[in-house]
This record gives structure tokens, C-alpha cells and sequence, in this order.
């Protein structure tokens, strides 16, 4: 309980992003007006999906090198917090999208590549869910954590840089071509303000719920888990 | 390295010995195709591609699975005496690129006889769809080996192998387009070829290191 402090600076930068990120004057670009302000909720999640992910990642290495079963239930409860970041970036895109560019989904290359991540660790559980022994569970699982990240992450990185995208960051991209979450270094100064703080606020709040859920998992497990 | 050409060695006279599970899967690549020209007759170009790239999604499924799943329990114990996970693993990639070359020339063959020739460069297109089922058996391959935990069960293959999958096929129906005559950018055919070879090596690379953890039970 000494580490209540990012708990606090969850909440403060949530706070903020409620409330400054709906009354802060924001530039009017293109045909965005005001729905500009979903940068606040839909970039942070993408942020937040790859921050627990990759703490996904790291505690199955960690099972892997120590065979500890606590460390399998992080990876696991991570990657479903990151699954639900995850469908929420495509929802609050979605809604983005049908403002800006017409529809919900347009089968952009971005969008696929985000619906096929989701798919990726829905496998994941899939595989956990189909395995009953524990130590071969936690084994084979890690094992797919690991293979499916180092897949992922140039499926969201590369393939978008090599094709044609409505999303800001593709290759044809005047602006900021090369990253594919924003539109490189058009952010606005006052809007940075905002961002850097949601992003910060939604990763801790993964964070906070992953770390939540996990606890449960240990009641749970506790005849089995030292630790 | 001894090693692992004995363990192929092995695995290519057990594919002579029990020819039926080889033939299955050639009358298989033959009857999907054949159901699709009944079908479709010669579809154009864009169709050709998308068919044959799906087709051979599904008998790479079907070629790749049988080389795991067909080692019971018994014998994997058996190779977990007599040899270690590395070149265990690098034995089993090699095998499956190899049957897997081989049916992605069948399928090619079967395509042009049936389907017809939309082709504008073949030998391009050749040398794509050996890259593609190189990097597709790899994939798989090591998907196997998960499914082989998972009470060798071969629809969790399907569940894990086609997300993950999808990238790398993606990349190879796009490349395969400019054997249909589709000019690209300057580099762009040099940068997804680079790019799908830096795949294949990482996902060996992963194979290597992750098939150990896979193996001991």
C-alpha cells in the first residue's frame, strides 16, 4: 500500500482528461471540429493496450526463466486488460471514424490491423482456456504470449507504414508519415497538455485494473501459489 | 548438424513408408481446387490471387498439422532422449518448408491447368509462392507444436495459426500482385520481399528459442 501515489496520479490525470479535455479550446483542422477531442480517449488506448501487452510479454518471459505460477497469472490478466483496451480503441475509433470519414468501419488498413490484434490475444485465452493441467497451461501460454507479441507489434508498426491509410501516419502521410498512432509533430501545445496525461492516466488505470484482477486470481489460486 | 539431418531423414522415410497420409493431403490440394474450377471456372486475376493464396492457408494447415500430431506421446519421449529441442525443432521446419514447397508447386501446376494463366510474369510468381509457403510452414510449424499440447487437438491449430498469420499473408498477396502485371513504387517489391524474409528469421529465431520451453514435460 506504500505505492498509492500512482493510484492518486491516475485519478488527478483522468480527472484532468474529463474535464480540461472537454473545455480546453482546440484547434478546428479539416472536417474534425470539435470531435478532435476523442484524441484524448482513442490514442491513449492504443498507448495502453501496448503498455500491457508488453507487461504482458515480460511476465511470461519471467515464467518462463522461473517457473513461478503467479507470474503466468499476470501475463494473463494483462493481456485481457489489454484485450479491452483494445476493443475500446476500435470503438471509440469506430464512433471517430463515422464522423470523420463517413462510416464506422471502412475496412481501412488500420482498422483491420487493430481488429486482427484483438483476434491474436483472443487466441491467447482461447488456447489458455483449452488446456487443463496448470503447469502445461501456464508453459504452452507463455510460450504463445511471446510468439504472438513479436508478430503483433510489426503488425501494427510496419504494416501500416506500407500502405495507404485514411488514418493520419501512413505512407503517403505530408504529415508525419512514419508513426501510426498520430499525425507525427501536429499536435497542437495546449492539446499536448492533455495527451501526455490521459495517455499516462489510462495506462495506470489498465495498471490498477489488471493489478485488481490479478489479486483475485491469487485468492483464488492460493492452495497452489506460494508467494 | 549431424543431428539434425538424421532426424529429417527420418521424417522423410516415414513420409515414404506411410504414403497415404502424403497422398491425402495431394488428393486434398487436388479436390479444393478442382472444387473451386467447378465453381468458378477462370476467374480474373484478383480472384486467382486471393483463391490461391487461401488455398494454400488451408493445406499448409493440413501438411504442417500431420507432422506434429502424428508423434504420440511414446515416441516424443523417445526423441526427448535421443536428441535436444534445437535441432529437434530445426529438423521439423526444415520437413515442413519442404512438403510445403512441394504443395505449393502442385497447387501452382493444378491452378494453371485448371484455372487458367493469368500470370504476366509466372517465373515472379513461382518464386513468390515458394517464399509464401516457406514462411506460412514456419508459422505453422511451430503452431503445431502448441496444438500437440493442446490434446493434439488440430482446430486450436486454426484458432492460433490464422491471426497470426494474417500479416504475412497480406504481404504475400500484395506482392504477388505485380506477377499479375500491377506496377509498384520504386523498392516496394524489395522492401516487402526483405520484409517477409525478416519475418521468416524471426519467427525461426522464436522457434528456437521458445520450442525447449514447449518440450520438456
Amino acid at each position: 500500500m506504500n505505492w498509492k501515489w500512482w493510484k492518486i496520479t491516475c485519478i488527478i490525470f483522468l480527472l484532468l482528461t474529463f474535464t480540461a479535455g472537454f473545455l480546453i479550446r482546440v484547434p478546428i483542422i479539416g472536417n474534425l471540429h470539435q470531435s478532435i477531442r476523442n484524441f484524448f480517449f482513442h490514442v491513449p488506448m492504443w498507448f495502453g493496450q501496448i503498455g500491457l501487452l508488453t507487461l504482458s510479454l515480460g511476465y511470461s518471459i519471467a515464467y518462463l526463466r522461473t517457473q513461478n505460477l503467479k507470474y503466468d497469472l499476470y501475463a494473463s490478466e494483462y493481456a485481457k486488460t489489454g484485450i479491452i483496451f483494445g476493443v475500446l480503441g476500435l470503438l471509440t475509433g469506430a464512433i471517430w471514424a463515422k464522423y470523420s470519414w463517413g462510416e464506422f468501419w471502412s475496412n481501412d488498413p488500420k482498422q483491420m490491423a487493430a481488429a486482427i490484434a484483438v483476434l491474436i490475444y483472443c487466441a491467447y485465452i482461447v488456447l489458455r482456456g483449452s488446456l487443463t493441467d496448470i503447469d502445461k497451461r501456464a508453459r504452452v501460454a507463455s510460450v504463445y504470449n511471446i510468439f504472438a507479441y513479436f508478430i503483433y507489434i510489426p503488425l501494427i508498426m510496419i504494416l501500416p507504414r506500407l500502405v495507404q491509410s485514411l488514418h493520419p501516419g501512413g505512407m503517403e502521410g505530408a504529415q508525419g508519415g512514419g508513426n501510426p498512432a498520430m499525425g507525427g509533430g501536429s499536435l497542437d501545445a495546449t492539446m499536448r497538455l492533455i495527451f501526455w496525461p490521459a495517455v499516462f492516466g489510462w495506462i495506470l488505470l489498465g495498471i490498477w485494473i489488471s493489478s485488481l484482477k490479478i489479486r483475485i486470481e491469487i485468492l483464488k489460486h492460493k492452495n497452489i501459489i506460494n508467494g | 548438424m549431424n543431428k539434425i539431418i538424421t532426424l529429417l531423414k527420418k521424417d522423410l522415410l516415414l513420409e515414404m513408408r506411410q504414403q497415404h497420409t502424403f497422398f491425402g493431403i495431394l488428393l486434398y490440394v487436388a479436390s479444393t481446387i478442382f472444387v473451386l474450377f467447378l465453381a468458378m471456372g477462370q476467374p480474373d486475376s484478383v480472384v486467382f490471387n486471393a483463391l490461391f493464396w487461401i488455398v494454400q492457408l488451408f493445406v499448409c494447415v493440413n501438411a504442417v498439422a500431420k507432422s506434429f500430431l502424428q508423434e504420440n506421446q511414446g515416441r516424443m519421449y523417445y526423441f526427448y532422449s535421443i536428441s535436444s529441442p534445437v535441432h529437434f525443432i530445426i529438423a521439423k521446419l526444415i520437413y515442413s518448408a519442404l512438403i510445403m514447397l512441394l504443395m505449393v508447386v502442385v497447387s501452382i501446376v493444378l491452378f494453371t491447368i485448371l484455372m487458367g494463366n493469368p500470370f504476366s510474369h509466372a517465373l515472379e510468381f513461382i518464386g513468390i509462392a515458394c517464399l509464401g509457403g516457406f514462411s506460412l510452414s514456419l508459422v505453422f510449424t511451430l503452431m503445431a507444436a502448441i496444438a500437440a499440447k493442446a490434446q493434439q487437438n488440430a482446430a486450436i491449430m486454426a484458432i492460433l495459426g490464422f491471426p497470426l498469420i494474417i500479416p504475412q499473408l497480406l504481404l504475400l498477396m500484395k506482392l504477388s500482385k505485380s506477377a499479375f502485371g500491377e506496377v509498384f513504387r520504386d523498392g516496394a517489391l524489395m522492401q516487402i520481399t526483405l520484409l517477409l524474409l525478416g519475418l521468416d528469421l524471426l519467427v525461426v529465431v522464436l522457434a528456437v528459442i521458445l520450442f525447449p520451453f514447449l518440450w520438456k514435460d
